[in-house]
């Protein structure tokens, strides 16, 4: 029989495996929840895309119906508002560089970031500019 | 933050977006309407930040802050004049977003919850695929409209031959690399698409002449919208997808627009060469030796106080001249006097659409004093003096008498109605479409040769 040492040492390094593979268990499982709240709300392929197309199309109409009811005197300003409100890609931005590790994706993601803010604050800016200087006779 | 809120409060968003477009459906709604825009987009970012993807700060608040402290700079440092070039600058920068967002998704798709690298999903390359197309050909496309309105490249279309086959042959090989992407997902494919796009970008606008520039800054203004969509579909986000069809809706709009303001066709414009030699024949086919009338800043201030109602027509020539300021200030002078005047603006006046309307608008000319073709067309026969300053084309008869004429169809401003037409011009040169304006050689017509500006403040001058 082997002596009490080696075995309170056999048993610590069991316990340590133990740990490890419940850290990893955990990981994997924090992993798992993650994917399952991006993924479970819309599940891939089929279904989801059938849906993304709903909202397009009908994102369509209505942009349709608002932009010929816009005055064509203020179609510049249309322009620069609809341009600063494109910038709201800006959310695909901010999830690439949100990420705790530092890699390519997330040096592109802030890149994107900062172009998308020098068109979100251009755009909201010079079309209050522009709208500022619409006045009536007096 | 859980999914279904983030989804909840991105909804909210999207319905300011859409408020903000509603807005600009009259000026004095059109400044909260902005406000709106602001926001939504508040709520965009802030919920984006507050989902569970976004756990390190520190480069995305320095991202906003450089990326802000620019906009800001620019946006409150531009003339108005320079309106349409900012406005192409600004498309490029949607577009190289769209791009660097598609990469990121590409390079780390496990952060957007679409696979891992090598093993994405289908739908969503084929999304990427075509967002990131579209994106990079928005890029170098609008970079292209920039230096052309900026002046750094000639406005004049850059023709070649074989362009369109070349071009044709390109779109092909494009929508070959993005099947070729979306069934290997070969990283080597993925670049070759996006090197694809951008060459496809500048060569696709290239063609296109300078005064075309008002349609294809709308169009761009599409093509940015339609990115973000394919974005939108790639992240399963709806915001972007509803931003990205509005904004794409917009654009193509704008675009209809402004073809119809030229009767042209969009695949004519899209092909380009518009504006060269073939305009410039024609117009040597009827210019003879005939007579024109000219005055000094003298007879025209003589005629305009004499005048009951005056329509003034401004084009681009007024822009270039700088001479807005001093037109309001004739306008107001004939109007202390009892004078009626009023602005009627083409839809094609100015390169960019609405422009003009801008530019009076910064020389405080009241936006109830200016009317759209539709509006004020039938009050020329009515109108003692018709004061067109910068503008040739669009008050062309030829549009409507001439089928042989390159602009023919062309929907244009009946000032030869008026009972006097006043054209304040450089020289006798033709418009952009080297097309011969016969209102020239009519009697009811005087020429005031010089700089606009220049023009407008001697005219000035004389009355007081």
């Amino acid at each position: 029989m082997a002596d009490p040492t080696s075995l309170a040492e056999r048993a610590g390094g069991l316990a340590d495996d133990a740990g490890r593979l419940a850290r990893e268990l955990e990981a994997m499982a924090h992993q798992l929840s993650f994917q399952a709240s991006t993924v479970g709300t819309a599940p891939v392929g089929g279904p989801s895309l059938v849906y993304e197309l709903t909202i397009f199309v009908l994102a369509v109409f209505v942009g349709y119906h608002v932009v010929w009811r816009v005055t064509p005197a203020l179609h510049s300003p249309l322009m620069s508002v609809t341009n600063a409100i494109s910038s709201v890609i800006i959310v695909g931005a901010l999830i690439a560089a949100g990420p705790a590790a530092f890699g390519f994706a997330k040096f592109i993601g802030f890149v994107a970031v900062a172009l998308a803010a020098v068109n979100i604050f251009g755009g909201f800016i010079v079309t209050q500019r522009m709208l500022q200087m619409f006045q009536r006779r007096k | 933050m859980s999914e279904n809120l983030a989804a909840f409060f991105y909804l909210v968003a999207s319905v300011f977006f859409i408020l903000a477009l509603r807005g600009l459906s009259s000026p004095q709604t059109a400044r909260v309407g902005n406000l709106y825009g602001i926001f939504g987009m508040v709520i965009a970012v802030v919920t984006t930040l507050l989902t569970p993807h976004v756990v390190s700060y520190w480069l995305i608040v320095a991202g906003i802050v450089i990326g802000g402290a620019i906009g800001t700079y620019i946006a409150l440092q531009i003339q108005m004049t320079a309106l349409p070039q900012l406005v192409a600058a600004f498309h490029s920068l949607v577009g190289l977003a769209a791009v660097c967002v598609a990469a990121a998704a590409f390079t780390a798709p496990q952060e957007f919850g679409i696979g891992v690298p090598g093993a994405i999903e289908r739908p969503s390359l084929v999304e990427m695929s075509i967002g990131m197309a579209i994106g990079a050909i928005t890029f170098t496309g609008s970079i292209v409209a920039f230096s052309k309105l900026q002046g750094l490249v000639s406005g004049r279309p850059l023709m070649f031959p074989g362009q369109h086959l070349l071009n044709a042959g390109l779109g092909v090989l494009l929508v070959v690399l993005i099947a070729i992407v979306v069934a290997s997902g070969a990283g080597a494919a993925f670049w070759g698409l996006l090197a694809l796009s951008l060459a496809l970008g500048f060569l696709l606008i290239m063609p296109i002449g300078g005064a075309d520039m008002p349609v294809v800054i709308s169009m761009l203004n599409s093509y940015s919208g339609w990115a973000a969509c394919g974005i939108g579909f790639t992240l399963s986000n709806s915001l972007l997808i509803i931003t990205g069809a509005l904004v794409g809706s917009s654009g193509a709009i704008l675009s209809y627009i402004m073809c119809k303001g030229m009767n042209r066709s969009i695949v004519n414009v899209v092909l380009g060469g518009f504006g060269t030699e073939g305009g410039a024949v024609v117009a040597s086919g009827r210019a003879g030796d005939r007579a024109v009338k000219s005055g000094s800043a003298d007879d025209a201030a003589f005629i305009l106080k004499n005048a009951k109602s005056v329509i003034v027509v401004p084009g681009y020539g007024m822009a270039v001249a700088q001479a807005q300021h001093a037109l309001r200030e004739m306008a107001d002078l004939l109007k202390k006097d009892g004078v009626e005047v009023r602005y009627a603006i083409h839809p094609v006046a100015g390169r960019m659409p609405g422009h003009m309307n801008v530019l009076l608008a910064e020389a405080n000319v009241p936006y109830d004093e200016v009317f759209e073709l539709d509006e004020i067309n039938r009050d020329f026969p009515s109108t003692d003096v018709a004061f067109v300053i910068g503008a040739n084309d669009v008050t062309n008869p030829a549009a409507k008498t001439d089928p042989n004429s390159p602009i023919y169809g062309m929907p244009i401003l009946d000032v030869e109605r008026a009972k006097t037409v006043l054209f304040v011009k450089r020289s006798m040169a033709s418009g952009y479409a080297g097309v011969e304006n016969e209102l020239f050689y009519r009697d009811n017509t005087m020429m005031l040769f010089g700089d606009a500006k220049k023009m407008c403040e001697e005219i000035v001058k004389a009355m007081e």
